[in-house]
């Protein structure tokens, strides 16, 4: 277990805040912060994007990569999604092996991407069983305020959409010198995007800010998306050791449309 | 709005590939004090999954600085064993363990109180011997069961149960072979664990695609599911103490 940084007594504050839908920086209990997207951090990668969410910052690249394909779906492309949580963008980050926060990002956005049924794998095919395509998604904080599993999903979402195949050579290697005009097989419809509750007391809030966060007792991660028309959700994970009662859930899903909507609309303007 | 008609329909009419109803869990094994050199264990069985889980503990914490002094600290470790699953599982922690082990941590936790064991640690350690999906539900319930054996002060028991959807189908109890369906809106696998007297959920956990309205059903069908679980759980718990007041 680590060390709590926040002190009890901004901890009863926050809860005592809570209860009367009030935050620090004025926001209400389900509002997000705002946010913007840009792109190209890296011109050597196939496709990336930096978002500012509040102050949290965030930048994911995409590498396109020709590996062999899984032996039980040889027709198909791969996914990999990781990151880390580099000492660079908190002082609670620490060098050496992952820990489990560095471990939990990257899957739950890997969790809604994949589950989404966004990516097209058997268009990533370039010969079965040989060779496929493989997307490498790597996810960096830049700078820890709170909330980065949500802010790295939107950031994700804005680089897949942005990604240009390299080149390949007669031979099937790569140069990736040479992007190509074509992007990834992703649907126009599925646009997966992660959205976390956290909950301190009896108090549900959104987009916590850092300080928010280690406040909280609880956190639960949905990746949310439509599919033929519909909501669906692609993922879920709880953490933390606080209980959630089923009239809680039943909140989240009323609420979980609407932010749903609400981000995608502000994600568009910047697709 | 999705079609609920189906979900109404289906207990009666769908059967499973095994025979199931919908809501029907597979054939449940419970048993406590499989590991003698433990303070408490137990093991747990739907149908061909197999749980163990041994508790050591409270004990004190080492290295120091991972104590609490303001009180004990609840340690969970799951991994399968190489051989339960057809394509051999290297052995050592995966990240796939090391996420589980930390779910099922906060699954357990709400249910123990280790307030009186300041510095101190309570290992709970769950391995899979036989995997045929839900195994991380099976040692939720091997688990909690072991905690109650070893005397941990508790709460509540914690039942533990794997829902999803096969399609438009709600199910409750998954095979691996349901777990992989493709059709339709394919598989859907809602893992939830539940602090068994009351309505307080403590593991959520689902891939898949579910619509959101539809998550209230599934979680109802979790607390019918796990009041079966936690009669199972108490039978095997009342029965390790019989056979000791036999000794």
């Amino acid at each position: 277990m680590t060390a709590m940084e926040i002190s009890n007594l901004t901890k009863d504050k926050l809860r005592a805040m809570f209860e009367e839908g009030k935050r620090f920086d004025s926001r209400g209990s389900l509002d997000l912060r705002e946010f913007e997207v840009t792109y190209n951090v890296s011109n050597k990668a196939e496709g990336s994007a930096r978002i500012k969410f509040g102050k949290t910052d965030v930048v994911v690249g995409v590498k396109l990569q020709v590996g062999e394909p899984y032996p039980d779906s040889p027709d198909k492309g791969n996914l990999m999604v990781s990151g880390d949580l580099l000492p660079l963008a908190s002082p609670r980050f620490e060098s050496g092996p992952p820990g489990f926060d560095a471990i939990e990002l990257p899957r739950l956005v890997d969790r809604a991407i994949r589950e989404s049924g966004m990516i097209d794998f058997e268009k990533l095919l370039i010969k079965k069983g040989e060779k496929v395509w493989t997307i490498m998604i790597d996810i960096y904080p830049i700078n820890d305020d709170g909330n980065l599993i949500d802010a790295a999903s939107i950031a994700a979402m804005a680089a897949l959409r942005n990604t240009y195949f390299p080149e390949l050579d007669s031979e099937g290697k790569i140069n990736y010198e040479k992007k190509t005009k074509d992007k990834l097989p992703l649907s126009k419809e599925i646009s997966p995007l992660s959205i976390s509750f956290f909950k301190l007391g009896n108090s549900i809030i959104l987009d916590p800010t850092r300080e928010e966060e280690e406040a909280c007792d609880t956190r639960i991660t949905f990746g949310i998306s439509k599919w033929n028309g519909q909501y669906m959700l692609n993922s879920c994970q709880k953490k933390g050791e606080a209980t959630l009662s089923s009239e809680e859930i039943k909140t989240m899903m009323e609420i979980m449309p609407k932010k749903f909507e609400e981000l995608n609309k502000k994600l568009k303007n910047f697709l | 709005m999705p079609d609920l008609s189906g979900i109404n329909k289906m207990t009666k009419e769908i059967k499973r590939s095994d025979g199931r109803r919908v809501n029907e869990l597979r054939e449940m094994k419970a048993k406590v004090g499989v590991v003698p050199n433990a303070d408490g264990s137990a093991m747990f069985a739907f149908g061909n999954t197999v749980a163990i889980a041994a508790v050591y503990g409270p004990r004190q914490l080492h290295p120091q600085h991972m104590q609490d002094p303001s009180r004990g600290i609840l340690r969970c470790n799951y991994d399968l064993l190489s051989f339960s699953v057809y394509d051999r599982k290297r052995p050592g922690p995966s990240r796939r363990s090391q996420e589980i082990s930390k779910v099922t941590e906060w699954a357990l936790q709400p249910a123990v109180d280790l307030s009186a064991f300041p510095n101190n640690v309570v290992d709970v350690q769950i391995y899979i011997l036989q995997a045929d999906a839900g195994t991380r539900t099976a040692g939720i319930n091997a688990a909690s069961m072991a905690l109650a054996h070893a005397g941990i002060p508790m709460r509540d028991l914690v039942c533990s149960v794997a829902l999803g959807k096969n399609d438009k189908t709600l199910i409750v109890d998954l095979t691996k072979e349901e777990e992989d369906f493709s059709e339709g809106e394919g598989a859907t696998d809602f893992a939830i664990a539940k602090l068994g007297n009351t309505d307080e959920f403590s593991l959520m956990q689902m891939d898949g695609k579910i619509q959101p309205e539809l998550v209230n059903e599934v979680l109802r069908l979790g607390k019918e599911a796990c009041d079966e679980i936690l009669e199972a759980q108490k039978k095997a718990l009342k029965e390790s103490v019989e056979s000791e007041e036999e000794k």
